[in-house]
C-alpha cells in the first residue's frame, strides 16, 4: 500500500542517454527508500551467441554490441583472444590500435559533451534546441567528433563497426600518406578540444561527491587506454586474469543486467572520473595544464565535473593521435600470426565510458566454449544508484518536475551507454 | 525540385543483430553494383550527428530504416512507408524507431544547422521482430527487395 506521504518519482523515458532505459525513485516522507535503474543488457545475448564460434570472430561480432564504442569491444576481444593464444601485439601495430582507440574516445566524448550533456548545464531541453541557438558551438562539437571519425575510417576501415581489426593486428595497415592526411584536421581539432575545455569549465557545478571507490586501467608512464593493470583508488592492483576474482557480478531483481562490485563488497565507479583520478599525472603537459586551468585538481569525484574530464581526455586523445601519426612507419606485416590453443584469455581496455572486460575460453580447435563480457555501464550501476540516492535525499524540497530533471542530469553525468548495457530506458519518479 | 546530377547518398540505418532492425543495411547491401558509380552507399546506426554528416551536401539523400509503429494501429510487418521532405522547415512524421535518438532528431539537428540535403526520401519498413538475433522475418525480408527497387527508381528520378 502506498501511504499518503509516500513520494514516487518515475521518468518513463530518459532523454539524452545512448538509448533508452528506466529509473524509479520512491520516497516515504522525507526519506528516500528506493532507487532503481532498470536496464537491459545485450552483452548477455552476445555471450551466448559467441559460444561455438571461431576464435577469430569476437572482434567483428562484439563490435556490433555498440555503435558508439565498437573499437573498445574489438580491442578487449583481441586482447583476450591473444592472451588465450599466448601472443602479445606490440610496436607499430599496438600504436595503431591506440590510435584507433583515440579516434573512438574523441568521437564518443564529443558527442556526449556537446549533444547530450552540455544542454543540461545551459538550460536547453536538448542538443538540437541548443544547436538552434548556438550553431557555432554545436558545429565545433561536430567538427571535433568528425576528427575522431576520420581516424576510425582511416585505421578501422569505417567509422561504424570498423571492419579492419583482426586478431593479431589489422587486415590492412594505412600508408604513411593516409595517416599524414589526418594531421591537419587533428591540429585544428586540438584547438577545438582546448576551446571545449575552456567552455565547459565555465559551467556551474553543484557541490556533489560520488562516494564510490574508483577503478581504471593504470600503466605508469602513460594515460592507460588499451593496456595496463587494473587499479583502484583504494589501492588494489591486479592483472586482467584476476578480474574475475576481484569483480563480482550479481543479479538484482529489478534489472536484467548484472550489478558489479568489488569482491570485498565495495561499489565502484569506472570511466573518466576514475581514469583521471588514478592517472592524471600521466596526461600530456598540455592536457594537464588545460585541466589545471579548468579548476581540476589531481583527482575528481564530482560526477557533474565529468564533462570537464571528458574534455581534457579529448585534448589528450587528439595529441596522442598526432604523436602516433607523426612517428608512424608502416609495419612490415599488418598482423602477427595467432594460432589457436586450448586455454582461457582475459582482456581489459578503457572504453570511453570505462573499463571493458572480456574473457574467452577456447578449445585447441579454436572454437569458443565460453565468453564473458563486463561492460562499463553495468559496473557503474550500483554506484549510480547509490549516488542518486544521496543526490535525491539532499534535494527532497524540490518539486517533482525539477527533481526529475536533476535526476536525469545526474544520470547523464555517467554517460550511460544504453547501447552497451541497457536498451529501453524509462525513468519513473513516483511520489504521492 | 532535386538538383539533377547532384550528389546522391543512400543510407541504411540499423543493426543486423536486432533482427528486423537490419532491414536498412540489407537494402543497402542489395544495392551494391546496381547504382551509378557516383551514388554513395553507406550504413549507420542512426546516431543523428553521423546521419547529418552522411547527407550534408547531398542533393538527394535516401534513408532506409526499420520502424516500430506507435499508436492504436496494429503493426503490419513489411509494410513500407515512403516519406519525402524536400523543403527546409518540413519535418518527418515521428516514427518510434529502435534507435535511442531517431531520424526525426537528425532532421531537427540538420534543420538547426542548415545541413539538410536538397531532398530527403525516407523508406520506413515496419518491423515485426526487434529482439536480439540475426535474420529478418519473412515479410520484412520480402520488403527489402521492394524497397531496393523503389530506391533505384528514386535515384533514376533524380537524374532525370
Amino acid at each position: 500500500m502506498t501511504h499518503r506521504n509516500d513520494r514516487v518519482l518515475a521518468v518513463a523515458e530518459l532523454a539524452r542517454v545512448e538509448g533508452e532505459g528506466a529509473m524509479y525513485i520512491r520516497a516515504s516522507g522525507d526519506v528516500v527508500e528506493e532507487v532503481r535503474l532498470d536496464i537491459y543488457e545485450p552483452p548477455r545475448f552476445f555471450e551466448a551467441f559467441l559460444r561455438g564460434r571461431g576464435y577469430a570472430e569476437p572482434p567483428d561480432i562484439t563490435a556490433r554490441i555498440c555503435g558508439i564504442c565498437p573499437v573498445a569491444y574489438q580491442m578487449s576481444a583481441c586482447a583476450a583472444i591473444e592472451d588465450a593464444c599466448g601472443v602479445t601485439v606490440y610496436g607499430t601495430l599496438a600504436d595503431l590500435r591506440r590510435l584507433l582507440y583515440c579516434g573512438e574516445w574523441i568521437e564518443s566524448h564529443a558527442l556526449h559533451i556537446y549533444l547530450l550533456h552540455a544542454p543540461d548545464f545551459l538550460g536547453y531541453a536538448s542538443g538540437i534546441e541548443m544547436a538552434a541557438d548556438r550553431r557555432d558551438i554545436v558545429e565545433r562539437g561536430l567538427a571535433l567528433k568528425k576528427a575522431g571519425n576520420s581516424i576510425m575510417e582511416a585505421v578501422g576501415g569505417r567509422a561504424i563497426h570498423p571492419v579492419n581489426v583482426r586478431i593479431g593486428g589489422f587486415y590492412r595497415v594505412p600508408t604513411r600518406a593516409e595517416l599524414a592526411a589526418l594531421a591537419g584536421p587533428l591540429r585544428r581539432a586540438l584547438d577545438d578540444a582546448l576551446a571545449t575545455v575552456r567552455w565547459v569549465a565555465g559551467f556551474e557545478f553543484p557541490d556533489h561527491a560520488c562516494g564510490a571507490d574508483m577503478l581504471a586501467l593504470s600503466l605508469p608512464g602513460t594515460y592507460a587506454i588499451e593496456r595496463g593493470a587494473v587499479a583502484t583508488l583504494s589501492g588494489m592492483r591486479f592483472g586482467a586474469a584476476e578480474f574475475d576474482e576481484h569483480v563480482v557480478e550479481e543479479h538484482v531483481p529489478h534489472s536484467t543486467a548484472l550489478h558489479a562490485h568489488l569482491a570485498g563488497g565495495g561499489r565502484y565507479l569506472t570511466g573518466p572520473l576514475a581514469r583521471y583520478s588514478l592517472n592524471s599525472s600521466w596526461l600530456s603537459p598540455l592536457a594537464r595544464a588545460a585541466a589545471r586551468d579548468a579548476g581540476l585538481g589531481p583527482a575528481c569525484d564530482n560526477p557533474f565535473r565529468s564533462i570537464i574530464v571528458r574534455a581534457v581526455e579529448v585534448v589528450y586523445a587528439v595529441e596522442e593521435a598526432l604523436r602516433i601519426i607523426d612517428g608512424y612507419q608502416p609495419p612490415g606485416r599488418p598482423a602477427v600470426e595467432v594460432r589457436p590453443r586450448a586455454g582461457v584469455g582475459h582482456g581489459v581496455t578503457e572504453a570511453p565510458r570505462g573499463t571493458l572486460y572480456h574473457r574467452y575460453q577456447i578449445g585447441a580447435d579454436g572454437i569458443i566454449t565460453d565468453a564473458r563480457i563486463v561492460p562499463p555501464t553495468s559496473q557503474n550501476q550500483a554506484a549510480i544508484e547509490t549516488d542518486l540516492h544521496a543526490f535525491v535525499q539532499a534535494r527532497m524540497d524540490l518539486d517533482d518536475a525539477e527533481l526529475t530533471r536533476r535526476c536525469e542530469q545526474a544520470i547523464r553525468n555517467y554517460d550511460p551507454c544504453i547501447s552497451c548495457s541497457t536498451h529501453f530506458l524509462n525513468l519513473t519518479v513516483d511520489r504521492s | 525540385m532535386t538538383q539533377a546530377g547532384g550528389p546522391v547518398v543512400v543510407i541504411g540505418i540499423g543493426n543486423e543483430f536486432r533482427r528486423d532492425d537490419g532491414a536498412g543495411p540489407a537494402v543497402v547491401a542489395s544495392l551494391h553494383g546496381r547504382v551509378p558509380p557516383d551514388v554513395a552507399l553507406t550504413i549507420t546506426d542512426g546516431e543523428p550527428a553521423r546521419l547529418v554528416d552522411a547527407w550534408t551536401g547531398a542533393a538527394l539523400a535516401i534513408v532506409v530504416d526499420a520502424v516500430r509503429v506507435a499508436g492504436p494501429h496494429a503493426p503490419r510487418p513489411g509494410t513500407v512507408h515512403r516519406l519525402v521532405l524536400d523543403r527546409p522547415g518540413s519535418t518527418a512524421e515521428r516514427t518510434a524507431s529502435s534507435h535511442g535518438l531517431g531520424l526525426d532528431d537528425a532532421v531537427a539537428l540538420a534543420l538547426a544547422l542548415e545541413r539538410m540535403p536538397g531532398r530527403l526520401i525516407v523508406h520506413a519498413i515496419e518491423a515485426g521482430d526487434l529482439s536480439q538475433g540475426r535474420g529478418l522475418t519473412p515479410p520484412v525480408a520480402a520488403a527489402v527487395a521492394t524497397v531496393a527497387t523503389a530506391v533505384l527508381d528514386d535515384i533514376a528520378g533524380s537524374c532525370g
